[in-house]
């Protein structure tokens, strides 16, 4: 027709940067900004736990032992006179430890797995998703315990053992996004272009499958902070006098009755921590679905 | 003068609100008569589908909202009647059937648990009564074998098959109107004339009204009475079909109809429209194909692989430095296949390819992507075929990054030259693929292949995707290079009239094999194969006054598929 063939789109589109776009994007959604609030949180107490805390979490008998949640201490203290609120506020830091150590070895090795199975086919795909079945046949649990039974106890190690266990996971994620993007048009276009196995991977595939795996990191957080708070709670992950959430759970086991503050607060941390960042994961996937996006 | 069956007035729909209001359909009045076809034509966003949606309250609920109008249909308006109400009249008194039919059909249940479904809820039937009824309309959709269709599943029909399905749904109900959605648009020509003369039969025997929404204007001149045509949501002329065609008022139409492809426009002209003003004439030979053959390997059973699908068989071709070879044929013919095997994006198991004397099926890897050069390809969805995550600069830019033929700010001066030469804007680099509109993202797929000065492109149906004004430009812009630069285009479309436009020669395809090949004007005008004859048979004229040939009866069992005999010179066909 007369100019049918005019762009469509502002040029205010353009300008924004993507960064920007998404994050305007992510607060417009209900449950995106909740989570990033709280998310948001959870790092500014992890960052300045010194300046908040009003206690150092290790010092025994900051205060009476036992006393429950009063102006002096908010949350209570613990049987050794702990302040309960010093810990939980440092807690933060060594959750948000567990949640980007695990996830990140989970995430670039199950990425890196997925990526080689899915691009090459053949035999090397049939022998190393075939691992990955078998490692995914196992509770995530029992290839954490068995992890830690050859490196020993320890929240470190913990972590390790963590991230190695939900390994499968992601690979079978990647894997699956690899070979719905490997039948696309452009990816045909790109070899037939002269493309480079290099450059098909790092610059055509891995672009487009690294979206979805920020929103499945993003949810793998609070699974992996879950099962850290459980190792740490059968007493192999953190040690004392570490604030891990989890073990403080499992150190008041024993006074429920007498101290229940000792067990409602760390528990509180874990379940408002969970819910951020399955909430950001939502928000993520939202901003990030393909559908979502003009075509 | 009695009232009409369906009285459409004002109608508004929009999707979104505020600031981000979009209207869809602004104000459309029509009326539709007992027994007679009314086509809604219109391109892509006309707002044609929209607007029949909206009749039987198939809107996507909370996006889009009908903002006022009236549609009267037997003394109550559609638009306005509950839910509950509106459930009775749909599927009963007025029918829909879709674009897809497989994606319309529910697959888990059986065929013929779909139809009497309907038949048991609208007309109370029993289920042996709705059982028999059932089995009545499937044998009036000319389905073999009803009985046994009856206990398939969806996934075991053709395409073809599938859509009579529907129209026997549709039917069993006898409804008043029938609403065709594209109804033949993902169906192969052939198939597509037998669906449409079923239409006909059917209306002419139920004196059903059709509401036919179609992007087609072969179509439409082939069933329509009377015709809406529509743009941008709002409806821009109607009248009678003769009229429409004949003397159209509205400059939209005018312009619509003149962008239409008309089989037999150039039916006595060797080649295709010249361009520029020193046209390059047909050169050397720049690919060379023989004796392909491809057998897509079946699924792996337990013990053993099934039988495989052979895609070809024994294909040879040539195209020569500024020829357009045309692979014609309908799907499953093999001609995506030979397109991609040529491209060795496909490795085909036997058979030689020569890209400029050079033996392709040789090469390895690594030269083989170096030889990439000479070779690009434009693929049918130039939406699919851009990274989404790749600026429109990267994109053109990557093939000649990839050979060394610019780098930095001379790469940057390449794409905007590129760009400028597929009637693009330079600043258009920055953007995105999803910015753009589908005749844009063709226009860059073809500047991507352009860059690294390619002798020979492969271009599989680059304008089905299109509308038909985007379409008549794109394929100007095809003519214009290749005559400008000698480009020899492997041209793959199932549209013989597009295919009259742009090819110096054809090649038929039916089931991997070629059947007929030679000289355009020859094959077309002339075809010594019964298959091509059929073919050509089968495409409707945008021309009311046409008569579509009767479809030729093709006798499956005896049509000629052995090897190719020279009838004529350069003319090829299947003995």
């Amino acid at each position: 027709m007369s100019a049918p063939d005019t762009a469509q789109a502002g040029p205010a589109a353009a300008r924004l940067s993507g960064v920007q776009q998404a994050l305007t994007a992510l607060l417009r959604s209900p449950s995106g900004a909740v989570g990033l609030a709280i998310v948001l949180l959870l790092v500014i107490a992890a960052v300045f736990a010194p300046l908040i805390a009003p206690h150092d979490p290790l010092r025994m008998a900051s205060g009476p032992r036992l006393s429950p949640p009063s102006a002096a201490h908010w949350m209570g203290t613990d049987q050794l006179g702990r302040d309960m609120f010093s810990r939980v506020v440092f807690g933060a830091r060594l959750t948000l430890q567990i949640g980007v150590i695990a996830v990140g070895i989970s995430l670039t090795s199950g990425l890196l797995l997925g990526l080689v199975a899915g691009y090459a086919g053949g035999w090397t795909e049939r022998v190393l998703m075939r691992l990955v079945d078998v490692l995914f046949s196992f509770t995530e649990i029992v290839i954490a315990l068995a992890c830690l039974a050859i490196l020993g106890v320890g929240l470190v190690n913990a972590m390790i053992a963590i991230g190695i266990a939900s390994i499968p996971f992601y690979a079978r994620i990647t894997h699956s996004v690899v070979l719905v993007e490997k039948n696309k048009p452009y990816f045909e276009a790109a070899i037939a272009a002269g493309a480079s196995r290099l450059r098909l991977i790092f610059v055509h595939l891995l672009p487009n499958v690294i979206p979805t795996l920020i929103v499945v990191g993003t949810l793998g957080v609070s699974t992996a902070v879950l099962a850290a708070a459980g190792l740490s709670f059968l007493g192999l992950g953190a040690q004392p006098p570490q604030p891990e959430w989890g073990f403080m759970l499992s150190s008041s086991r024993d006074l429920i009755a007498r101290a229940p503050w000792m067990m409602i607060f760390p528990g509180l941390a874990i379940a408002i921590t969970v819910l951020g960042f399955n909430l950001l994961g939502d928000g993520v996937r939202e901003v990030l679905d393909p559908r979502q996006r003009a075509r | 003068m009695t009232a009409p069956l369906l009285q459409v007035e004002g109608l508004t729909v929009a999707f979104g609100h505020g600031a981000g209001r979009n209207v869809a359909v602004d104000d459309l009045s029509y009326t539709l008569e007992a027994g007679e076809t009314l086509a809604i034509v219109g391109e892509s966003g006309s707002g044609k589908s929209v607007s029949s949606m909206a009749l039987l309250g198939l809107l996507p609920p909370r996006s889009a909202r009908i903002e006022s109008g009236v549609a009267r249909f037997r003394g109550t308006d559609l638009l306005h009647l509950p839910e509950r109400e509106l459930r009775a009249v749909r599927g009963n008194r007025i029918a829909m059937i879709f674009q897809e039919p497989m994606t319309s059909l529910t697959p888990v249940l059986r065929i013929g648990q779909q139809i009497t479904e309907a038949l048991v809820e609208h007309r109370g039937l029993s289920l042996r009564d709705a059982r028999e009824k059932a089995l009545e309309t499937l044998r009036l959709v000319d389905l073999s074998d009803p009985p046994r269709r009856m206990q398939q599943f969806p996934h075991e029909l053709s395409g073809g098959m599938r859509q009579r399905v529907m129209i026997a749904m549709a039917m069993a109900l006898e409804p008043d109107i029938l609403i065709a959605d594209e109804p033949t648009t993902a169906l192969d020509v052939t198939v597509q004339a037998q669906i449409l003369d079923l239409m006909r039969d059917v209306q002419a025997r139920f004196g059903t009204a059709i509401l036919l929404i179609t992007h087609d204007m072969g179509v439409v001149a082939e069933m329509a009475e009377r015709v809406v045509v529509m743009n941008k949501g709002r409806k821009v002329e109607d009248g009678p079909v003769d009229a429409i065609f004949a003397r159209p008022r509205a400059d939209y139409t005018r312009r619509l109809l003149a962008a239409v492809p008309r089989l037999g426009a150039r039916a006595s002209e060797d080649g295709p429209r010249p361009t520029v003003a020193d046209p390059a004439h047909p050169g050397d030979d720049v690919l060379r194909a023989e004796g392909l053959g491809k057998t897509f390997a079946g699924r792996g059973r337990l013990f053993g692989r099934a039988a495989g699908t052979v895609a070809m068989d024994d294909v040879g071709f040539t195209v020569r430095a500024g020829e357009t070879l045309a692979l014609v044929g309908e799907s499953g013919s093999g001609k995506s296949t030979s397109g991609r095997a040529v491209l060795r994006l496909i490795e085909v198991d036997r058979g030689r390819i020569d890209l400029e004397g050079e033996d392709m099926r040789a090469l390895p890897q690594r030269s083989l992507r170096r030889a990439r050069r000479a070779m690009q390809m434009v693929f049918q969805d130039p939406f699919a075929a851009l990274n989404p995550r790749m600026s429109v600069g990267r994109l053109i830019g990557e093939p000649m990054q990839i050979h060394g033929i610019a780098r930095g700010a001379d790469l940057k001066d390449h794409v905007a030259e590129l760009l400028r030469r597929v009637g693009l804007e330079a600043d258009h680099m920055r953007r995105f693929p999803h910015e753009f509109s589908g005749g844009q993202r063709q226009r860059i797929c073809i500047a991507r292949a352009l860059g690294v000065r390619p002798k020979l492109i492969v271009a599989d149906e680059p304008t089905s995707a299109l509308d038909v004004s985007v379409q008549a430009q794109v394929l100007d812009l095809m003519l214009e290079l290749q005559q400008s630069l000698g480009l020899g285009y492997l041209f793959i479309s199932h549209d013989m009239a597009v295919v009259e436009e742009m090819a110096h020669r054809v090649a038929v395809m039916r089931q991997g094999r070629i059947v007929e090949m030679g000289p355009r004007r020859a094959v077309l005008g002339a075809p010594r194969h019964p298959y091509t004859a059929a073919l050509l048979a089968a495409v409707p004229r945008p021309d009311p006054t046409a008569q579509r040939p009767k479809l030729p009866q093709l006798d499956l069992g005896t049509i000629p598929m052995g090897p190719l005999a020279e009838a004529a010179p350069g003319h090829w066909v299947a003995t």
